[in-house]
């Protein structure tokens, strides 16, 4: 029968010639290969003493975006809860009171939102799914910790500082908001 | 009996009915979309605009198409009427404008409002709507109105179906509250921002297709599609005690109506099941409700996320 894809190869069972018996000059050849890398630079990098460089895109570490005025823009929509594949966020919604209006930037905040990091996956659902560019993905990475529940990140460590902003302007998923 | 033709369905209704009634009859696709009627409160309708629909053949008598599209939950059927909804072109089209129209001083604020998953115009602008406005003015906005400690009126978020001035006329003893000023103006508004305190007034709440009217007792409590809704029951004197009961874990978050397949209110004993205030914001304890079973929910609704197992889920419990 005629082969329909064409990809198998037949085996050859032919025996050694008297150069492959005494296998010399594989090894030789095997060492010139080996010789040759040692000359190279090499393709690791001497971590921690040396970090690679993360992409602008790399899903790491979630930040709750504040705006420029310093208002928190999350409104506890749900959207990125309903999104996410891990089931890792929760939230909790609270009315904006009078005089807070310097604090959040809607009527309804998030009083409680935690993402279990044990839980994520890091696919970015969250990022993509938030209509007030609230959430991001950013190059941070989520450090080791002794405790499982000390994986559950509430506001306090999502929230970026006012003075200490988190740069995502070269992620996707900026420029949704309008006004 | 007449005969009538809707989306190349025939049908044979009585005289004086609507188009929209007579589409119901028939149900699925070919039902228009309605955002001011409401089957159970005579005198809506004729408002919105969203339930136009071509008529290709005026009558038997007269087969004449109508010039216009006209309003299908007011234009009366005639025998040998050709009705197009959805393989019309031109129907489709015009709800995109009407959609646009409904949006331009809607504001966007789906993220806060509690009315979103469960929302009319949400749905509308999903199937109609384009992702982008055209309009460069400022929305109207009006100032906000305290109408007390039950209901919250988000008058910006209004489309002026004039569905709660029905129900206010209809359901409650005396109307306190109603519609002031005319055109762009129009605010639906209390007279001398009376509070309303009829015992049917929560009503409006359920009526509203927007998310003008919301349960202030619920307000910000959760978004619908983390909430279980529960059929109950419980003892009132007021009304039939049938209700929808919104659950997160043990805990009534919300009560409702139960409304049928286009969000009216179910008729319960043969009459509509509206239910009183002191069901709907006073009774947030599980022990006063009997709960009867689950609420059929629309598969394809946001709702219905996370609530019915699939195949893998009930094979993944068995085998536990």
């Amino acid at each position: 029968m005629q082969s329909l894809t064409n990809r198998k190869k037949v085996v050859s069972d032919k025996p050694m010639t008297l150069m492959e018996k005494i296998y010399i000059p594989a090894i030789v050849g095997g060492m010139w290969i080996t010789f040759k890398h040692l000359m190279r630079r090499g393709n690791t990098v001497k971590y921690p003493e040396q970090i690679r460089p993360f992409a602008p895109v790399y899903r790491g570490m979630h930040v709750l975006k504040r705006d420029e005025k310093g208002r928190e823009n999350c409104t506890a929509c749900g959207l990125c809860a309903v999104a996410c594949p891990a089931e890792a966020i929760t939230m909790t919604a609270a009315e904006r009171k009078k005089g807070e209006e310097h604090l959040f930037r809607e009527e309804k905040y998030a009083a409680v939102y935690e993402i279990n990091m044990l839980r994520c996956i890091f696919c970015g659902l969250c990022e993509e799914a938030c209509p007030k560019e609230a959430i991001f993905l950013t190059d941070r990475l989520v450090p080791t910790e002794f405790h499982r529940d000390e994986f559950i990140y509430g506001k306090d460590q999502l929230v970026e500082l006012v003075d200490n902003r988190i740069d995502i302007t070269k992620r996707q998923h900026t420029g949704k908001r309008t006004k | 009996m007449i005969k009538v033709t809707i989306d190349e369905i025939e049908i044979e209704v009585e005289p004086g009915t609507t188009i929209l009634n007579a589409a119901r009859m028939v149900g699925g696709e070919i039902v228009p979309p309605a955002m001011c009627y409401y089957s159970k409160l005579p005198g809506t309708g004729g408002k919105c605009r969203t339930c136009l629909v071509e008529v290709s053949a005026g009558s038997t008598a007269d087969p004449r198409p109508m010039p216009k599209l006209v309003p299908s939950c007011s234009t009366s059927v005639m025998d040998g009427m050709i009705v197009k909804n959805f393989t019309s072109e031109r129907v489709f089209e015009n709800r995109g404008g009407i959609v646009e129209f409904l949006l331009i001083n809607h504001p966007l604020d789906c993220p806060v409002c509690d009315q979103a998953g469960e929302c009319h115009l949400q749905d509308l602008a999903y199937e109609h709507g384009s992702s982008k406005t055209r309009y460069e003015e400022e929305r109207r906005t009006f100032d906000p109105i305290d109408i007390g400690n039950t209901i919250k009126l988000h008058m910006n978020r209004c489309i002026l179906c004039y569905r709660c001035v029905h129900v206010a006329n209809q359901l409650t003893e005396e109307r306190v509250h109603g519609v002031l000023y005319r055109g762009e103006h129009s605010e639906i508004s209390t007279y001398i921002e009376n509070i309303i305190e009829n015992d049917f007034s929560g009503n409006v709440i359920d009526v509203c297709p927007v998310g003008a009217l919301t349960d202030r007792t619920a307000r910000f409590k959760s978004r619908v599609w983390f909430l279980k809704p529960m059929e109950a029951e419980c003892s009132c004197s007021k009304c039939s005690g049938k209700a929808v009961v919104w659950m997160f874990g043990d805990e009534v978050y919300r009560v409702t109506t139960r409304k049928d397949e286009y969000d009216e209110v179910e008729m319960i004993d043969g009459k509509p099941g509206w239910i009183c205030n002191e069901c709907r914001f006073e009774k947030k304890d599980l022990s006063k409700w009997n709960i009867t079973g689950p609420r059929k929910i629309d598969r394809h609704s946001v709702i219905s996320q996370g609530k019915y197992e699939t195949k893998i889920g009930r094979h993944h419990k068995k085998t536990e």
